[in-house]
């Protein structure tokens, strides 16, 4: 089934042209970790637990209140979080955030973005700094029971693979005795990578990183000999790297890495509203509505689902304190899960994933979202 | 001619009448402070009890229970340095503990390395020498007006990026190798009969210690004098060496080797650990230098000279009369400074060096989610270290203080 993950990049000027425009905002390392200090001080600190009032009660109703979504983003991954020209965050990701936004207000730049490391990703949700997470996070029991988070659906079926310098010949992760490995701290992948090693009876050093820019560098620098995360974060940064042809993705997957947005535990309103965004986009790729013909076809279709979506029959808006054309306004603004897809890391982009798992399930993938009726 | 009080016809002045009215309690000085104490008292328990409260409500709210039971679980994580037995299987507690002893590590490390060159620039600075004053006048100023943080980040760059891959590791005599993935080095493994060379130590300590009392009590009451430091160099370290060699030399050395991916086998000094130990120590060493400058200058020339007077010899007035004095205005602020290294310690989180907070107040509070219970932890833990080192310097403090008869 994970054979369906292997990536394919685009060649390697387009990656140059790419990094060039998505990371023209990529501070250097230093700053990043200066960033992620302060960020990191504030976060656990934990001083918003000592001093912030109520966390729960209604988000939906505080964040029309406050007229912007805040929204948790990643330090940047290529294709999946960046700032464009214009210093605004565009990706797989922020796209989740900005349907959001069009689905309550009708303007996708009413979200308050938040760049999160995978340390500080939970405090930040949890002390209610963010409304919502969408960066690569891994649906897990833990997470979802002990870390008292709701996930709302997966937006990228995912696994972990290794990035390796093409030069080492190494074939298999099982010949990784002994090697130094960067690993992003607080992620599921640290956890897996343990798991994987000890499993296969062999040794690593781990060398700790904090954002994916850090684990670049270091990897860059030969500080380790592998760089291991989700496989799409891999093929995201390998399209950054100066020569992406002299860096290999290891064929072993080694773990399930289902990526999609979260939110607080306890308020199932807000959640609903996430949830049924994502599915809207899903539902809305599946049933051939896309960002063009979404107009056309909310004045009235011949399928009563798509009406029902897009606010021609019924009032679905309604039960999720919404109005009718909210899904419309989410597809017309940011578009389909396809046309998402495809804008940001598809064939077309530097990045080059395939669909792979993550096609509709009438395409023989896993994405299959709940019926709107 | 004196005058008495009924001659000067004034009538006797009398005590003020004690009795008690409530405003009195605020007009009189004394007791307006006491209430002034209580009523801030009163606000700030009001403000720990709110403060607390909101705690408590919040998690309640988010459902979170607060315990430490989750230090038995498995850890899952690996940690890259550990002097204890550790793997992903141990507990929380477990690496919370290795997480103590990388920090612990750091902090002898670097208040041994900044003592000494603290010391050596501190002498430096008061040299007579135009060029070496000057120049340590420039280090001292240039290194301690930078912030700890960008020494940290600069002497790491250096390290991953200045120093060569593993496989053109500069090496010296295939024993040492330096890369930028660490400095290896060989491992001793012991061998049984290495307990004669631990046997030969003690004894040479106890021995050492017997004699400088002994000669001590000699020289009190005959006035001779005994070649002390040579007799006990020669027992701490002549007696475990002449040990070692008639044992038959009881250590074999593992020697690192070149792997397909790191170095292989010896012992390895992280570039984590070694940038954040040589830049704390040279951080702080440029205050201690500042600090032990201070001291020697605090003491004034007329001791010496004093000292010279009675026919000391110059080692003698410096180890005997200048450096003692030195030392009761060095100590204090050289706590301060020893407090400093342990603490800013805790900046190993921007380098990845696995000290506590990366451990227990990082990993595991991520991967548990008990971010209150890991803070908590992280907390007692510095409160308690500094306050040993605190209590120990106050200690020795009061022991080398001046005696006044």
């Amino acid at each position: 089934m994970h054979g369906n993950l292997v990536l394919r990049s685009g060649s390697v000027q387009q990656a140059r042209i790419f990094a060039g425009q998505s990371m023209s905002r990529t501070t250097n390392v230093m700053e990043i970790q200066f960033m992620n200090l302060v960020k990191y001080a504030v976060a656990t600190a934990a001083a918003s637990m000592l001093f912030g009032g109520s966390v729960q009660a209604g988000t939906l109703a505080d964040v029309q209140a406050a007229g912007h979504v805040k929204c948790g983003i990643s330090t940047g991954v290529p294709g999946f979080a960046f700032t464009d020209d214009k210093g605004d965050w565009q990706g797989f990701d922020p796209a989740v955030c900005k349907a959001v936004a069009a689905a309550i207000f009708g303007d996708t730049s009413a979200v308050k973005y938040t760049t999160t490391t995978g340390k500080t990703r939970f405090t930040a949700l949890a002390s209610g700094e963010v409304d919502m997470l969408a960066r690569n996070t891994t649906w897990t029991f833990s997470r979802d029971t002990d870390l008292k988070l709701d996930f709302v659906g997966v937006n990228y079926y995912d696994g972990q693979g290794f990035l390796i310098p093409a030069e080492l010949g190494v074939s298999s992760a099982k010949d990784l005795d002994g090697a130094s490995v960067c690993i992003q701290t607080g992620t599921t992948t640290e956890l897996n990578l343990a798991d994987f090693f000890r499993t296969n009876g062999i040794s690593y050093e781990a060398v700790p990183i904090e954002t994916n820019s850090e684990g670049q560098a270091n990897y860059e620098a030969g500080r380790c000999d592998v760089y291991t995360t989700d496989a799409s974060g891999l093929a995201a940064t390998r399209s950054a790297l100066e020569d992406p042809s002299a860096h290999a993705l290891m064929p072993e997957i080694i773990s399930k890495e289902p990526l999609g947005p979260l939110v607080r535990h306890g308020d199932s309103e807000w959640a609903d509203i996430i949830r049924w965004t994502l599915n809207a986009m899903i539902t809305a790729e599946e049933l051939g509505v896309t960002s063009a013909n979404v107009d056309k076809m909310a004045t009235g279709t011949e399928n009563p689902e798509i009406n029902r979506l897009l606010g021609s029959e019924g009032d679905l808006g309604a039960m999720i304190g919404l109005d009718k054309a909210w899904a419309w306004r989410a597809i017309k603004m940011v578009g389909n899960y396809g046309e998402v897809f495809e804008q940001f890391i598809g064939k077309e982009t530097p990045i080059g994933l395939d669909r792979g798992i993550n096609a509709q399930w009438t395409d023989g993938g896993l994405l299959y979202s709940p019926p709107f009726r | 001619m004196a005058q008495t009080l009924e001659q000067t016809g004034l009538p006797p002045v009398r005590p003020p009448q004690s009795s008690f009215s409530p405003g009195k309690l605020w007009t009189d000085k004394k007791s307006r402070g006491i209430i002034i104490q209580i009523i801030a008292m009163v606000l700030f328990c009001a403000v720990v009890v709110y403060l607390a409260g909101n705690v408590v409500e919040n998690f309640q709210k988010l459902g979170k229970p607060f315990g430490f039971g989750f230090l038995k679980q498995e850890s899952n994580y690996d940690i890259n340095q550990t002097l204890i037995q550790y793997n992903s299987q141990s507990s929380h507690a477990r690496a919370a503990v290795v997480g103590i002893i990388n920090t612990l590590l750091i902090a002898v490390c670097g208040i041994i390395l900044a003592t000494v060159l603290g010391f050596i620039l501190g002498v430096l600075r008061l040299s007579k020498n135009v060029l070496v004053n000057k120049l340590t006048y420039c280090y001292i100023e240039f290194i301690r007006n930078v912030p700890v943080l960008v020494h940290i980040l600069f002497m790491y760059g250096l390290m991953v990026h200045a120093l060569p891959h593993p496989k053109q590791a500069i090496v010296v005599k295939e024993t040492f190798f330096l890369s930028n993935r660490g400095f290896y080095m060989p491992q001793p493994l012991f061998q049984p009969l290495f307990w004669l060379v631990v046997a030969a130590f003690v004894i040479g300590l106890v021995f050492a210690f017997w004699y400088r009392r002994s000669a001590r009590i000699k020289q009190a009451s005959t006035g001779e004098q005994s070649p002390v430091f040579w007799v006990m160099l020669a027992s701490i370290i002549g007696l475990p060496i002449l040990a070692y060699f008639l044992s038959g030399m009881p250590i074999n050395w593992e020697y690192p080797t070149q792997s397909r991916f790191n170095l292989k086998g010896g012992m390895a000094i992280k570039p984590e650990f070694m940038a954040l130990w040589l830049a704390l120590s040279m951080y702080t060493a440029a205050f201690i230098a500042e600090i032990v400058r201070a001291g020697i200058v605090a003491v004034d020339h007329g001791q010496s000279e004093a000292a010279m007077a009675l026919g000391l010899p110059r080692k003698r007035t410096m180890n005997l009369v200048v450096i003692p004095q030195a030392m009761r205005v060095i100590i204090p602020p050289l706590t301060s400074q020893y407090l400093n290294i342990t603490k800013n310690s805790s900046l190993a989180i921007a380098i990845g060096y696995m000290d506590i907070v990366a451990t227990i107040g990082g990993i595991s509070l991520n991967q548990t989610g008990r971010e209150m219970e890991c803070m908590i932890i992280v907390l007692a833990l510095y409160l308690f270290f500094s306050l040993t080192i605190s209590f120990f310097m106050n200690w020795y403090n009061k022991r080398i203080a001046l005696v006044e008869r």
